[in-house]
């Protein structure tokens, strides 16, 4: 049977609370929220905290609301609040696409948008669809909070800037109107990690060039989830098919995947390519209204 | 399929199935349900290693740890002379490691303690050097000059070679091949799968130290058949023993065979005194029970210019893993997988398989294979469509021209095999009417041109099922018939008990429908008794898709015989010579006189009344028999698959399916339908997803359910099912059995309809899972080695 190490336990109700108890339990206490990575990894015994933190009633973390001309998601937002959210729908429709092919309903119904980015599984769909809309989280600490872009948030694998004693609390994407985002996912079977996926938002001049472009990129290696150098390429660009297949061949040439069962590295580099035309086709069909 | 307003058939028919309210409001009684008063709680410690010395072992610290019972090591084993087991294959299996580990996550050493937590603590205080050894982990290296000797505990033993194995005429069919204007040679592997039912594998021991008796619950397939092997390789008296198989949550021949967590239940409860519960994880569950398939074949098939094919060769590589421990009729090494000529009429045929141990789990022989006709059937319809593929010949056009004509049958394989009954072209037809096979094909023509890639694939499928004769067919000695009993109370309610063990098949109502049919009882009132070796009579159990083919054929036989008492009983009491009597489904009347009846409930209280019975004839209708079927039973299946892949992408979406079966007379078509819906996402799975593959350290890469991917009701369309009905001329009611009919036919038909869609890039084969990035290589003429890791 799979059971976890012996581990202390508390529930808090607030970030203060939760704060409280992470400086009082130190660092191998971990914050629990959704539990979906956590709990497989404590039962795998790969994962001992010495202690948990539930934040699962910290009601303050789950909201999703528009303010300063961004949306705010709150950490503990499950994945099904995110795929059902109009507001978010209505902005950015690069989450309704990603947060389908998130995992199964169950896991949706539990599992938060804080805890997906915390994980930072390189592999996390949420990871690239937020690099590819510019988004930043907010980290509190006992000495405050900071804001920091979602392209300095992850370290490495499974390895973020959250620090001992700190939470995640809030993703902010910035609003502007004007553009199309979407995202794509090979996946073996739905519920699967993705093979590779990659999502684009994009926003177009009245001329038809490409003022302004995000892509993220999953499970292909790329750095902080992200296409930079084919975004670089993109910008004043015309948004066509020819300008998506460079910007395609520039993401794959920048991606380094590895090779595992999901796939072997040349297979994996040509989807980081193929996805990436996809996605920027699909969003540039959005940004002109083009598309359902 | 909508079955709302069914009555209870008086017999065969639709109806929902008995058990199942129990199950749908959370009733059942599963192995880990079984919670008895002071119960200990049993946990493996593992091997990481492939191929491992065992230097030392101390378990001091575990053994220290408050709440621990007892650890027991393979050197406490060889105390009890149970360090080794026997296989179901005359091989030896190790219950513990004692001089190596020979696969990863083998069995190494048992805790016991009072609960699952403390026991996995216990688990990490153990310390175990290794010693690491060379490691076989590709089959093909298995046999190489130098490679590593895995069973050294073998005297003697200087390779890997299990057996060689032969079937069929060689001489007449190298002469058949040396003759024809067409040869066309495949690789095919048939990758390593798993079963993984829902419930995984374990057991609860409780052994009574005043009366001696030792009751195990376990899940296994085969409780009468564990009960003997228990008593045999123990040494306990085999009346002192009682194996129960309460619910199981699915088998699919991954619960036939003993593995090491039943004995160390059952060492455990008598070393502490307690009864001591085993239950495995996932992880254990994939990594160490038994596997499936594992075939490398090369097939070469002969035929004429014009696609009359002559004559099939196969060579097999049978990766065994650790131990032979493959569940099959002892006689038959490679099962039934000398069946692969398949649906067709050829001159000549032949195979050699040869067995080979690797670093790998035990196994071979499970999900649902009907003893390797998966491997078999899989083979000759993947060596069909690359005869298509080079004749280019449509491949429905190539088996019409080929199938076994209905003329032709009872018939003769050259293999020798001798199928009962069919008619192939009909079933074949009908499949390609359901799916508009030629309006498809259009249509597949028309997309190409658009650059869509669509395919079409089709699989025709003969299974042979109900094993079998006890002369030919034998477990360890043991002979593959079943017994039944029937009693029928006073009150005309009656009691059925079996051998079999149902997993998840319905035997509690179909076993009831078969008495229904027989003595006009309503199946509500028929109560069926199965799973526990007190209470039932002897048998070999289900798996091989053998309880209806040989149980139920007793359970029409037993019923016969309570028929032929109630005549006598109703003859006394309409005072009428039994000739006169005449049977109508639930009664007995004077032939000419129809108001001078007893019904079957009348009848059954009056032979338990006072009433006077002629001489020598005893009271009561209760009885007994025991079924040795004559030969085994053949279903049949023609089964079309469309895809639509994305050839950029690899990505493939399973349109649609159509299933035509002929498994004979269909005692609950519901149930029938259920099982095809099964073994058809098996076939989904196998064919697409399911990669069991080991790194070159032995490394198993398939040890979770987020690595060993299992299909979802996503990616299976919406079943289309069609059926012929050919009964089996030997069997008393007809029936040739289904459960595993799907698994066999539908992963040919899922790989046929990707190729196809992949013909225009000139792909001819590509070994399962087609998943994305196999397929996406394969159109690029690379396709990926699935039974290693993906580099």
């Amino acid at each position: 049977m799979q059971v976890p190490a012996a581990f202390e336990y508390a529930k808090a109700t607030s970030v203060t609370q939760t704060l409280d108890l992470l400086a009082q339990w130190g660092e191998d206490a971990r914050v629990i929220a959704g539990g979906h990575s956590l709990i497989p990894m404590m039962k795998l015994r790969l994962a001992r905290p010495t202690a948990l933190i539930d934040i699962n009633d910290v009601d303050e973390l789950s909201y999703i609301k528009v303010e300063g001309g961004e949306l705010r998601i709150g950490a503990l937002t499950r994945h099904a609040e995110l795929l059902e959210s109009a507001l978010v729908e209505e902005h950015y429709r690069i989450f309704r696409d990603a947060e389908r092919v998130i995992a199964d309903p169950i896991v949706r119904n539990r599992g938060t948008v804080g805890g997906s980015l915390c994980q930072a599984d390189p592999a996390e769909d949420l990871s690239a669809a937020f690099a590819a809309v510019g988004a930043s989280v907010v980290i509190q600490g006992a000495r405050g909070s900071r804001t920091v872009p979602l392209t300095e948030f992850h370290v490495g694998p499974y390895e973020t800037v959250v620090e001992a004693g700190e939470l995640l609390t809030e993703v902010r994407v910035p609003i502007r109107p004007g553009g199309g985002s979407a995202y794509v996912k090979v996946e073996r079977r739905v519920g699967d990690w993705a093979v590779a996926a990659a999502g684009a938002a994009l926003w177009t001049s009245s001329e038809g060039t490409v003022s302004n472009v995000g892509i993220g990129l999953a499970a292909v290696g790329a750095e902080h989830f992200r296409a930079a150098e084919a975004e670089v390429y993109l910008v004043g660009k015309p948004a066509t098919e020819e300008s998506f297949a460079e910007a395609g061949r520039i993401a794959a040439q920048h991606s380094n995947p590895v090779a595992d069962q999901r796939g072997p590295v040349d297979y994996k580099r040509h989807l980081a390519g193929e996805l990436t035309v996809r996605a920027l086709r699909a969003a540039a069909a959005r940004a002109r209204g083009q598309e359902a | 399929m909508t079955v709302t307003e069914n009555p209870t058939p008086m017999g065969f028919g639709r109806m929902h199935r008995k058990e199942d309210a129990r199950f749908v409001r959370g009733k059942g009684n599963y192995v880990d349900d079984v919670n008895l008063p002071g119960m200990l709680h049993g946990s493996f410690l593992r091997s990481p290693y492939a191929h491992a010395k065992i230097v030392s072992i101390d378990t001091s610290a575990a053994e220290a740890l408050p709440g621990v019972k007892a650890v027991i090591t393979g050197a406490v084993l060889e105390t009890l002379s149970l360090a080794w087991m026997p296989t179901l294959s005359y091989d030896t299996q190790a219950v513990l490691a004692t001089d190596k580990v020979r696969f990863q996550n083998q069995e190494v050493a048992f805790v016991v303690a009072d609960n699952h937590y403390i026991a996995r603590d216990a688990l990490e205080l153990i310390e175990v050097e290794y010693e690491p050894l060379p490691v076989v982990a590709d089959a093909k290296q298995a046999l190489a000059p130098g490679a590593p000797v895995i069973r050294d505990d073998k005297e003697g033993k200087t390779d890997n070679h299990i057996f060689d194995w032969s079937a069929g005429d060689k001489e007449k069919t190298d002469a058949v091949f040396a003759s024809s204007d067409v040869v066309v040679a495949e690789d095919i592997l048939y990758p390593r799968v798993h079963p993984s039912p829902l419930e995984t594998c374990g057991a609860v021991a409780d052994f009574d130290k005043v009366t001696g008796k030792l009751t195990i619950y376990s899940t296994t397939q085969a409780p009468h058949a564990h009960r003997t092997v228990y008593a045999l390789v123990a040494g306990l008296p085999e009346h002192k023993i009682r194996v129960i198989s309460p619910d199981i949550g699915g088998g699919f021949g991954g619960k036939v065979g003993i593995y090491p967590g039943y004995v160390l239940a059952i060492v455990g409860s008598i070393v502490t005194g307690k009864p001591v519960k085993w239950m495995e994880d996932r992880n254990e569950h994939l990594t160490a029970t038994a596997f499936a398939r594992d075939y490398h074949m090369r097939g070469e098939i002969a035929a004429t210019k014009d696609g009359k094919i002559r004559a099939l060769r196969v060579d097999v590589l049978a990766d065994h893993g650790a131990f032979n421990g493959t569940a099959q009729p002892t006689k038959f090494p490679a099962g039934f997988f000398h069946i692969f000529t398949g649906s067709y009429d050829l001159e000549a045929a032949s195979c050699n398989v040869k067995g080979v141990y690797t670093n790998k789990a035990p196994g071979g022989v499970a999900y649902a294979c009907s003893f390797r006709i998966t491997e078999a059937a899989y083979l000759v319809e993947r060596m069909i469509d690359v005869l298509a593929f080079e004749l280019k010949m449509d491949p429905a056009e190539l088996r019409m021209k080929n199938l076994l004509q209905p003329a032709q049958f009872p018939y003769t394989t050259p293999t020798g095999w001798e199928y009962d009954s069919g008619d192939y072209p009909k079933a074949l037809r009908l499949a390609m009417d359901m799916v508009g096979y030629e309006k498809l094909r259009v249509e597949q023509a028309e997309k190409l041109q658009r650059g869509e890639y669509m395919g079409i694939g089709i699989s025709f499928f003969t299974e042979g099922v109900g094993a079998g004769p006890r002369k030919h067919m034998d477990i360890l000695g043991l002979g593959m018939a079943d017994g039944a009993e029937l009693r029928v109370h006073p009150t005309g309610k009656a009691v059925l008990r079996l051998s079999v063990q149902t997993q998840g098949q319905g035997h509690e109502t179909t076993f009831a429908q078969i008495v229904a049919e027989e003595l006009g009882i309503s199946p509500d009132d028929i109560d069926v008794v199965h799973g526990d070796t007190d209470q039932t009579p002897f048998g070999l159990g289900t798996y091989g898709s053998r309880s209806t083919p040989v149980s139920g054929a007793a359970t029409a036989i037993v019923a016969r015989k309570v028929r032929d008492r109630a005549r006598i009983v109703a003859s006394a009491m309409l005072e009428v010579s039994p000739d006169d009597l005449e049977w109508e489904k639930g009664k007995f009347f004077v032939k000419g006189d129809p108001d001078q009846a007893k019904t079957i409930q009348e009848i059954a209280m009056a032979a338990h009344s006072s009433l006077e019975l002629p001489e020598g004839v005893e009271g009561h209708l209760d009885a007994t028999t025991v079924y040795n079927p004559p030969n085994l039973t053949y279903p049949f299946g023609a089964y079309i698959c469309v895809v639509d892949v994305d050839p950029a992408t690899g990505q493939v979406k399973v349109r649609r399916f159509i299933a035509v079966d002929d498994c004979g007379v269909r005692i609950n078509p519901m149930i029938v339908e259920g099982q095809v819906h099964g073994g058809l996402a098996d076939g989904i799975g196998m064919a697409l997803m399911q990669l069991m593959a080991f790194d070159e350290d032995g490394n198993h890469l398939g040890a979770s359910l987020m690595d060993y991917l299992l299909p979802t009701s996503l990616e299976c369309p919406s079943w289309e099912l069609g059926e012929t009905v050919t009964p089996s001329p030997h069997h008393p009611i007809g029936a040739k059995g289904v459960g595993e009919s799907a698994t066999v036919g539908s992963p040919a038909a899922v790989v046929n309809a990707v190729l196809d869609a992949l013909k225009p890039f000139g792909v001819r084969h590509a070994d399962m899972p087609l998943t994305p990035s196999n397929v996406w290589r394969a159109a690029q003429g690379r396709p990926i080695r699935t039974d290693l890791a993906i580099q």
